[in-house]
């Protein structure tokens, strides 16, 4: 009776706890949405309103009407779509590459892979910078959106060759025994074969594109090519006080990539815990 | 026709360099040739304007010597980076094993802990500039509300990076929950259940067995939480813009600052060596280290 008392008793613990944690990682999230719904009156108030009588929605359009985040929008999705074929395309073929094949300096070519995951961009921006501007091809999307069809990032590389080790060698035996080139059994074996792990490095890149703000600072200097990053930090800058206008600004900016990971979340906690365990 | 000529061998090694070749030219390109351009770079005094002259190790002297701002960026930084890869290691834990004990709802938990890590930078840097503010925001609202003292959070020079790491576990800690968990998920139960039958309670568990069981991704969370920490910029470029009084000026910050505000590429390129330095003795020195606190199962590795 007493240990079965004490179970329950640390089984309630454990909600307790699990809901505190909830709470506090949410609890700024909730603040966002109520914030970006409120006049600037009622925002002010003290004690807090947790939730205004009247919804206004007239934030977002004052907010659009004051920055074209449409604009920003498109401009987003150009550079995320090349970025997201590019890097699948890439770094699968890459990776297929290092964990199939055995060749001089492979493994050189594998350490040099796993440097460049723990390189911070920022160290080699200087010399890409001059290049792009030697090419007179800064302000344009091409610094952004060239750079990952060599490789597609060296993390999916890692990512993808993980994977492909888990795939047996007789898949491939089979297939080359039946005639099939290596191209044929790349894209039409191994790319089904790592279906969820290629979800994954599309998600993480659509991510990391969604949310880069260094590159396009570097390289977007005018207004009508700012992503929607860049966009945001200036909308900031400029109406920092309407608090109500800026958190509706800021969910504007958030809400797709929260559905996006929603949709495919599963793929995406299988990729974060494929990378974290055979790190 | 070649494939005869060739030898199987040749013919494989041709084709796994024609796989791999997109990465094999993106390290050539965009990681080799700029670390050798930065290099050679932080060796003159370019500033755009005039045409660059050979100074030899001059910008490296001068960075170590006279520069007003590299000390303290390092001291600041490696605080941050400190503070906050403890801080969002002990919280990822504590919430991953609180999801290992068999909770019903698991998944939604978990997507509740991984939806800060979704939202875009730039828009929580508005968003606890909010939470922060020191008239209006949440948090002083809160404080005033329990009858505590206001804080003026990332306004003033010795709450500035500790506001910051509170706002790095809370968007940084996703990645290293999911990591945990899984882990910890791979701990045997009846490693578990022998060290109950001993009468060990929960702290004898964890410390006996599911620490080291777990070290191998503790190690990989660590590695990787040092890295991404020490490379902060965007919080602290669109909050506080490296203030109060350069308390929040951060490596990468005035990596920025100098390369594209104050045009001295030199400068700046030499500090780029100096974080490359940096960062490779850090990941060095924790694999050296490694061994005594990492355990593989079986040793294997």
């Amino acid at each position: 009776m007493k240990l079965t008392a004490a179970r329950a008793v640390s089984k309630a613990l454990v909600y307790l706890l699990l809901a505190m944690g909830a709470a506090l990682c949410f609890l700024p999230v909730f603040w966002l949405v109520r914030s970006s719904v409120m006049t600037l009156g009622d925002i002010f108030k003290f004690p807090p309103i947790l939730w205004p009588a009247r919804i206004r929605w007239q934030n977002f359009t004052d907010a659009m009407q004051a920055s074209p985040f449409l604009l920003y929008f498109r401009n987003t999705m150009i550079v995320v779509v090349p970025n997201v074929v590019g890097s699948l395309l890439t770094a699968s073929m890459s990776a297929y590459g290092l964990a199939r094949f055995r060749f001089p300096l492979r493994n050189f070519w594998f350490a040099l892979v796993l440097g460049a995951i723990i390189l911070p961009p920022a160290v080699v921006l200087i010399p890409q910078f001059l290049l792009w501007s030697r090419l007179h091809l800064v302000n344009t999307f091409f610094p952004l959106t060239v750079p990952v069809w060599f490789g597609g990032g060296a993390f999916n590389v890692f990512l993808l060759r993980q994977f492909f080790l888990t795939i047996p060698k007789d898949f491939d035996d089979a297939a080359r025994i039946d005639g099939a080139s290596y191209w044929r059994v790349y894209w039409q074996i191994m790319i089904p074969l790592i279906q969820p792990a290629l979800l994954a490095v599309g998600l993480f890149q659509f991510l990391y594109c969604w949310n880069d703000f260094f590159n396009p600072l570097i390289y977007l200097s005018s207004k009508t090519t700012y992503t929607l990053a860049i966009g945001l930090r200036f909308f900031i800058d400029s109406y920092a006080t309407f608090w109500n206008n800026l958190m509706a600004a800021s969910l504007l900016v958030i809400v797709p990539p929260v559905i996006v990971f929603l949709i495919g979340q599963r793929y995406f906690v299988e990729g974060v815990t494929l990378t974290g365990l055979k790190g | 026709m070649a494939k005869r000529r060739l030898g199987a061998e040749a013919w494989q090694a041709i084709t796994g360099y024609l796989f791999a070749s997109p990465v094999i030219l993106g390290l050539l390109i965009w990681v080799i040739g700029p670390m050798i351009g930065v290099l050679l770079v932080s060796l003159t005094d370019w500033n755009v304007l005039t045409t660059p002259r050979w100074v030899g190790i001059r910008n490296y002297v001068k960075l170590f010597a006279s520069d007003l701002y590299f000390w303290n960026t390092l001291k600041v930084t490696v605080y941050y980076v400190v503070l906050n890869v403890v801080c969002t290691i002990v919280y990822s834990l504590v919430l991953a094993m609180l999801l290992n004990q068999n909770v019903r709802g698991r998944g939604v938990f978990r997507s509740i802990f991984y939806l800060p890590t979704i939202v875009p930078i730039v828009a929580s840097s508005a968003l606890w500039m909010w939470l922060f503010n020191a008239d209006f925001g949440l948090f002083n609202q809160i404080l005033q509300g329990v009858g505590l003292p206001k804080s003026l959070w990332i306004a003033s020079q010795t709450t500035v990076v500790p506001s910051i790491v509170l706002m790095s576990v809370w968007g940084g800690a996703g990645n290293t929950i999911v990591i945990f968990l899984a882990a910890l998920q791979g701990v045997p139960r009846e490693l578990l259940e022998a060290v109950e039958i001993d009468g060990g309670n929960w702290w004898h568990r964890f410390r006996a067995i599911t620490l080291p069981m777990i070290s191998p991704v503790t190690f990989f969370n660590v590695v990787t939480g040092l890295i991404a920490s020490f490379t902060i910029f965007t919080q602290s470029f669109v909050m506080t813009g490296g203030g109060p009084n350069n308390a929040s000026l951060f490596y990468v910050l005035l990596l920025y600052r100098e390369g594209f505000q104050r045009n001295n590429l030199a400068g700046a390129a030499a500090l780029s060596w100096v974080l490359i330095v940096i960062v490779s003795l850090l990941s060095l020195l924790i694999f050296r280290t490694s061994r005594r606190w990492v355990y593989y199962e079986g040793e294997q590795k």
